[in-house]
């Protein structure tokens, strides 16, 4: 295509297939006269919030906010500016996880099949999306490992993810139980069934870890490296947290019952009949990831999906996030999610944490992303309206200080609306450029 | 916690039961299923009636099934023993242009999936009629957003996948909600419709248009014997080419399911030679061939605004309905197939996404009533608040299309069908 061949000619003449650290934003940049919604506190109207080195410096009422003197001021007046939002569970990048060799399959890493030109990505900025945790999908009991990535648009998932404080890509296990992952052999045929291969398993997990312990750092003692099982460590020392599809209130139950087993840190996925045991689901201090679809059914699980549950959970306790399940839903429909959720009684404040600092938290990146707050990586949106309006449009999405999506930008509001070529792969955005630029 | 303005208000007396003893003695009893009388009253704060402009506080009166009387609240009468709707946004009862409820069940489970019938390619004469389900729950589903009337039958996913036709969301059984027994035979021009392997067809486009044009073509040599034929002697029925041949005379739309651009000039040419009435379904790329479907004068039921946007609808953009409306094209607005979930969308959803890309509410709201009814050959009936046309309303507590907005209330012919508010 036409913007692809002047991407990658602009791409080859700079050369920049950078790094990190020359990525960062050089200057501060203030957005001034903005409504800020910064999640951490209430709404600030004619606010100001300054960003430098990729981070928040600054956030408040634009009399309590000093900008600093060599700053770049952006006029934000009537526009919104908050967080962006953080999707808990998504499917974008072409992605392919475990297969049909078995139902249970740790060693699988999600992020070896990801293709970071989707242009599914394109669609997820352009839905104000920064955070996603992509996963594999629920036609196993256990589909692999997940990847939590920033959408900073580099040229390879490395520079995309999340790491530690090792430097180690974040992410999560896929586990599922329910109808999904009832399948022919060597799938299992019901759900005690699946419920006994998941717990033999994680016994396997024990022992290994176990050995490894007693082994105490001598090789001769060690037991042979498993892959999958060492993943499954992690979940069992609560470094790895699984992100768990679960529909029918009988199975989300279970799925409370082999966490209390194990003492593996647990998220509700879609949790459709959380209704049904919302007190259960608070009893238990495990936090949802809700999905809201436009009809129930399609599948037996799903039959008793109502728009409610993100309400009954938050007035039962429970910490409530969203996801988009892209495809399932759009991730440029994901404030829609959360805009029925309020339709059907959860408060606006809940509905705009369930879009950022509850997904953060859910992600172990409560400390780094979605909330407005200095130290804070710099990724915020910008609306032109209403977060929970059809008619509201996301303008702009900011990654670590950097503009990552600008719907006046041809290219963009392509992608943020479609049209041809909009599904194409498409080269993300790099370095050294001004994207609009190429566009004229 | 929620606080919903539509209040029921009833002013039974006298004369409701001797109206009732006299329907009853027309024989009118089956419009008064439940016990309900089929009259009511509907207050608006504005009612958009999409046959002029909208009335700011308004009543619209519906006896006997029929609206008998719309206009300002305070020059029209309301007459004794009406029960009293309020609400804050008055619409006609939404048409659904193209769906598969009642068909496609919401279990997905082989006992409730009778929209597509797999054995041969070509079924024009499976009628939806024999295959619908009046007790369905998506029924329901879609009914509780203010859904009146769908135009429903076999799915997009074989060259001819049989019929549609056309019912009302409320009824006991089939015949209680029918309003046309057959309205298109529903064909499809996709990749969706072929077949993989080896000895299978049709298995390329070629061969999709191919079979279609060989199965038109026997349908017009049907008819032609039918004509000649000798009063005693008879040719013996085909139901397949008895239900193109209506396809053929013009009585029946062919409604074609195509979405890239070829697909959907290929269509054209099809209609084109045969000289039938089309209906152009799902259309992604009708962006890229504004004139000729303007020029063929060919009506457009956009896909859902919300489709997926894969394989081939990976071009398709959330403004096709707005580009085509402008373009001078009529388009309605459909929930249309799903195969998965959710396993039926909402047709206001989808006109509203719709509403925020380019159409105006106004024109997002005829894809939803008028102009469908129009497509669909119903305006006589349904899609305008009109008095003489049927008393089918929605209620509603705002702007039809925000996200935070509620259905109230559902009205089919008079009857409250639904007051479940999501």
């Amino acid at each position: 295509m036409r913007h692809s061949n002047l991407y990658l000619a602009t791409a080859a003449l700079l050369g920049c297939f950078s790094t990190g650290a020359a990525l960062a934003q050089d200057a501060p940049i203030a957005f001034t006269g903005a409504t800020l919604i910064p999640i951490a506190g209430d709404p600030i109207e004619n606010g100001t919030i300054v960003v430098h080195g990729g981070k928040i410096v600054a956030v408040g009422a634009g009399s309590a906010v000093t900008i600093p003197a060599d700053a770049q001021t952006i006029n934000a007046t009537g526009k919104i500016i908050m967080p962006g939002l953080v999707d808990t569970h998504s499917h974008v990048g072409g992605f392919g996880g475990a297969d049909g060799s078995a139902p249970i399959q740790p060693d699988v890493r999600i992020y070896d099949s990801l293709n970071v030109h989707n242009s599914g990505f394109r669609r997820v900025v352009a839905g104000g999306l920064t955070t996603v945790n992509i996963m594999p999908g629920s036609g196993h009991l256990l589909s692999g490992q997940t990847i939590y990535l920033k959408m900073r648009g580099r040229n390879t998932i490395e520079e995309n993810w999340y790491t530690d404080a090792d430097g180690e890509p974040m992410g999560g296990i896929k586990m599922a139980n329910g109808t999904n992952s009832i399948r022919n052999k060597p799938f299992p045929g019901t759900r005690g069934k699946s419920a006994a291969l998941v717990r033999a398993k994680y016994i396997k997990a024990q022992e290994y870890r176990d050995k490894i312990k007693r082994a105490d750092g001598n090789p001769d003692e060690m037991p042979d490296r498993d892959i999958g099982l060492d993943a499954l460590v992690e979940v069992l020392a609560g470094t790895r947290i699984v992100h768990h599809h679960t529909h029918r209130h009988d199975d989300i139950m279970t799925v409370l019952r082999l966490s209390e087993e194990f003492g593996f840190r647990v998220v509700l996925h879609h949790v459709s009949e959380g209704w049904k045991v919302a007190k259960e689901i608070a009893d238990a201090d495990v936090p949802c990831s809700i999905i809201l679809v436009d009809s129930p059914g399609g599948k037996l699980e799903a039959v008793n999906l109502l728009y409610k549950t993100g309400g009954v959970l938050e007035r039962a306790g429970v910490k409530v996030a969203f996801h988009t399940d892209d495809w399932i839903t759009d991730s440029r429909l994901f404030f829609r999610s959360a805009a029925l959720a309020v339709r059907a009684g959860m408060s606006r404040e809940g509905a705009l944490k369930a879009l950022t600092i509850h997904g953060a938290e859910m992600l172990d990146l409560g400390d780094r992303v979605g909330s407005l707050e200095p130290g804070k990586d710099a990724d915020f949106i910008l609306l032109s309206g209403d977060p929970f309006s059809v008619y509201t449009k996301v303008l702009e999405t900011w990654v670590e200080g950097r503009k990552v999506f600008d719907r006046s930008v041809p290219i963009d509001e392509l992608h943020a609306v479609g049209g041809f070529g909009a599904g194409d792969d498409q080269i993300p955005y790099m370095c050294c450029y001004d994207h609009a630029e190429l566009n004229q | 916690m929620r606080t919903y303005t539509m209040n029921h208000t009833t002013r039974r007396d006298s004369a409701m039961k001797i109206l009732l003893t006299l329907l009853s003695a027309l024989g009118c009893a089956g419009m008064l299923t439940d016990g309900a009388i089929a009259q009511v009253a509907i207050r608006g704060k504005t009612i958009l009636t999409m046959s002029g402009p909208p009335i700011a506080n308004g009543v619209v009166v519906i006896e006997a099934g029929k609206i008998t009387a719309i206009g300002p609240a305070d020059t029209t009468r309301i007459p004794n023993g009406l029960r009293v709707l309020d609400a804050n946004v008055v619409t006609p009862g939404l048409i659904d242009a193209h769906s598969t409820v009642g068909l496609s069940g919401i279990y997905n489970q082989k006992h409730d999936q009778d929209q597509l019938e797999h054995s041969t390619p070509m079924q024009p004469e499976l009628r939806a009629l024999d295959a619908y389900n009046a007790h369905e729950a998506l029924i329901d589903w879609v009914r509780s957003f203010g859904v009146t009337t769908v135009h429903t039958g076999h799915a997009p996913g074989e060259l001819i996948s049989g019929q549609t036709f056309i019912v009302k969301t409320s009824g006991n059984t089939v015949d209680d909600a029918l309003v046309k027994d057959f309205a298109t035979v529903a064909a499809t021009l996709s990749t969706s419709a072929l077949r993989k392997g080896k000895g299978k067809t049709p298995g390329t486009r070629g061969k999709l248009v191919a079979l279609l044009r060989a199965e038109l073509i026997k349908a017009q040599e049907y008819l032609r014997k039918q004509e000649n034929a000798k009063e005693d002697k008879p040719p013996s029925r085909k139901l397949k080419l008895e239900a193109l041949g209506r396809v053929l005379n013009k009585e029946v739309p062919l409604m074609v399911t195509a979405h890239k651009a070829q697909d959907i000039a290929n269509a054209l040419r099809v209609a084109r030679e045969f000289d039938i009435r089309l209906i152009l379904d799902g259309a992604a790329e009708g962006y890229l061939l504004l004139d000729q479907i303007k020029a063929a004068g060919i009506p457009v039921i956009v896909h859902p605004a919300m489709k997926r946007a894969y394989g081939e609808l990976k071009n398709m953009t959330y403004e096709n309905a707005a580009k085509l409306r402008h373009a001078g094209i009529r388009i309605a607005s459909q929930s249309g197939y799903e195969s998965y979930v959710p396993k039926t969308r909402v047709v206001l959803f989808e006109a509203a996404i719709a509403a925020a890309n380019g159409l105006s509410i106004n024109e997002a709201l005829a894809t939803i009533t008028i102009d469908a009814a129009r497509i669909l050959g119903i305006d006589h009936r349904v899609g305008a608040l009109e008095v003489g046309k049927d008393g089918d309303v929605a209620l509603y507590d705002g702007d039809p299309f925000e996200y935070t907005t509620h259905c109230i209330g559902t009205v089919i012919e008079g009857k409250v069908v639904s007051d479940k508010v999501r």
